[in-house]
């Protein structure tokens, strides 16, 4: 998994019939000290997130094993919004 | 599966159902002379590692299969601790 923020929303109105219904939100992923990294993303939110959190994004095959994206053509979900991060000292 | 550091934790309250009880660690992937390599990611802990601990993680959905029947949302999964390891130099 990947910490990211939010940073937008998409919206698609013609879209595959699975996705009728998700949330889909731009994220941007980021190292555990805040720092973007990477290409921005589309992901389906399944915990009610909003810009401006970080959360856990789920990438894969995996992300579809998220609450109700079974069987869903999606690659990316996010599955936790993120309170804290905890770096041990000099890494 | 990959050689990594444990560098961290993610505290996550708010999170999908299957993700409950779970620890989450940050790790940092390392090469065979202990030196970091790549970018930073955040596992889902299979067997009780730590930060500080070298472990060995698998990715892709093979992470979630120790939670089995458990459906966890998983991309990457520490599945072993390292005791140590040789490399022909």
């Amino acid at each position: 998994m990947i910490l990211a923020r939010v940073v937008g929303t998409v919206v698609a109105t013609r879209k595959d019939p699975r996705l009728v219904s998700s949330k889909l939100l731009v994220a941007r992923p980021m190292d555990p000290h805040g720092k973007a990294e990477g290409a921005y993303l589309v992901a389906v939110d399944t915990v009610d997130a909003g810009v401006g959190e970080t959360v856990l994004i789920v990438s894969g095959s995996s992300a579809r094993m998220a609450a109700g994206l079974k069987d869903c053509p999606v690659d990316a979900a996010i599955v936790g919004i993120v309170d804290a991060v905890d770096v041990s000292a000099g890494d | 599966m990959q050689l990594a550091t444990v560098i961290g934790d993610v505290v996550v309250t708010r999170k999908d159902d299957n993700l409950y009880g779970r620890t989450l660690l940050i790790l940092q992937p390392i090469g065979a002379d202990g030196q970091p390599v790549g970018r930073t990611l955040v596992a889902v802990d299979a067997v009780g590692a730590g930060v500080g601990e070298t472990v060995f993680f698998v990715r892709g959905k093979e992470a979630s299969f120790p939670f089995l029947p458990d459906e966890v949302p998983a991309d990457a999964g520490v599945v072993g601790i390292v005791d140590h390891w040789d490399t022909e130099s």
